[in-house]
């Protein structure tokens, strides 16, 4: 049977792992191949690299990185931020990431989503999606939201959006719930659930992950295939092989 | 030397690194001589078969790689292609190994891709499954596969069963990827590394 994926985020900014709450006040949180291996030597599933401060600024960013944490490390790893273009993505793949994340370009131009999946085949390409519950209960798309100064709210509605993505070629979803991020209060079951029955492609939850049992809730409540978490995970307060053992206890098939 | 088809695949760099982590060295090549001169040789795979048999035919490899009489390991597509025929674009693959390839329908709540760790269970014993633990997950990233049929030395489930390391004579494949399946993914190219010629 498949396992559950726990997945590590590890956002990037400028070369160093950093988390903020609600994508605010970003804090270091060490170097990215130390906290890497140590992810790897833990038995995390698999890692995404988000580089936060990259579509917002305008700039390509610097990715040697990728290549050494594809020398160290013997897990999938994901990687996120400013892929504008087709060479971008290429040469982040040919640097040996497994995946490439699309956010804020694929809104601004669909058709990128098209052209990856045309290029490296629609397992390489994953969309990553911030969306935000507003006062009236609509659930809506954010954008450039790795600086709080530019966030802008889209036009689009996150389930239309999800569908769309899948249907220009997305092979996997990381649904990032903005309400919930960094809160620890436990993922947005009803959202996840909203977007994971309108498509087909596997779908990574994130946002909101405080305890072990916010884990427990997502996998029996729902048919989610992952959950990432980052400040968790970063600060020790959920050591891997603990969070697997707890699942495992609760019947939940993870990787041993 | 271990040879690596340039299947024109992107991340085959990591098949690389992972032959590196084990101190086995590697060129990527599309050179018939070369590919034929090699200890051991890795067809990885990424993408569609259709782009890749093509690749193969304008690298005129399909016929020098059919020949080959020394450990040849695929790896993901690459594994697909040793096959008859593929269910992606209807395409004939190299049909060295018996059985068509078929894609994966999204039903009963189950995601395709099916994308993630899942159990190997073994059909047989084999070299290329020496020293693995009872319970072995590897990572799978793919949406056709290849049904359980007398190659398959190692069977997975994904709502139906199917050949996640098929072996014959020389030939062999893994329709996960090795290179990104930790310890044990590890231990199942030290095992190919270690296969006698």
């Amino acid at each position: 049977m498949l396992t559950k994926r726990i997945i590590a985020c590890l956002d990037v900014k400028d070369g160093r792992v950093v988390k903020g709450v609600q994508f605010r006040n970003h804090v270091d949180m060490g170097d990215i191949l130390e906290l890497s291996q140590r992810y790897a030597d833990e038995g995390v599933d698999e890692l995404v690299f988000y580089d936060i401060t990259a579509s917002s600024d305008g700039r390509v960013v610097d990715k040697s990185w990728v290549n050494q944490i594809a020398r160290l490390i013997n897990i999938p790893f994901c990687v996120s931020g400013g892929i504008r273009s087709v060479a971008d993505a290429k040469a982040i793949l040919n640097d040996g990431a497994d995946k490439i994340s699309v956010n804020s370009p694929a809104l601004e131009t669909p058709e990128f989503i098209a052209e990856l999946a045309a290029a490296f085949g629609t397992q390489c390409v994953v969309a990553g999606i911030d969306s935000r519950r507003e006062d009236d209960g609509r659930l809506q798309v954010y954008q450039y939201t790795g600086d709080a100064s530019k966030t802008i709210k889209s036009k689009r509605e996150t389930v239309a959006w999800a569908r769309q993505v899948v249907a220009l070629g997305a092979g996997e979803i990381v649904l990032n719930c903005m309400n919930n991020d960094g809160v620890r209060q436990g993922y947005d079951l009803d959202q996840l659930r909203a977007v994971k029955d309108a498509v087909s492609v596997p779908l990574i939850a994130s946002g909101g992950a405080g305890d072990y049992q916010h884990f427990a809730d997502l996998f029996q409540a729902t048919d989610i295939d992952g959950a990432l978490a980052a400040s968790v995970f970063h600060s020790g307060k959920i050591p891997i092989p603990d969070l697997k053992a707890f699942l495992r206890a609760q019947s939940i098939e993870v990787r041993v | 030397m271990i040879a690596i088809i340039d299947s024109g695949g992107a991340n085959i760099a990591s098949v690389q690194f992972a032959l590196e982590r084990l101190g086995a060295e590697s060129v990527l090549t599309r050179d018939a001589a070369e590919i034929a001169a090699a200890d051991r040789v890795l067809l990885p795979g990424v993408g569609a078969a259709p782009v890749a048999m093509q690749t193969l035919k304008e690298a005129q490899l399909i016929e020098p790689v059919r020949k080959l009489r020394q450990p040849v390991l695929g790896i993901c597509l690459g594994m697909q292609l040793l096959f008859g025929r593929s269910a992606e674009g209807g395409t004939d693959l190299l049909g060295i190994l018996h059985g068509d390839c078929r894609a994966f329908c999204p039903e009963g709540g189950r995601s395709v891709p099916h994308m993630g760790w899942n159990r190997l269970r073994p059909t047989t014993t084999h070299p290329l499954l020496a020293g693995l633990p009872d319970v072995a997950h590897v990572y799978f990233v793919h949406s056709y596969f290849v049904p359980v049929n007398d190659a398959t030395i190692a069977a997975c489930q994904y709502g139906e069963d199917f050949t996640a390391i098929a072996a014959m004579d020389n030939f062999m494949g893994c329709q996960f990827h090795p290179e990104r399946s930790g310890q044990v993914g590890a231990r199942i190219l030290q095992n190919f590394l270690e296969m006698p010629r």
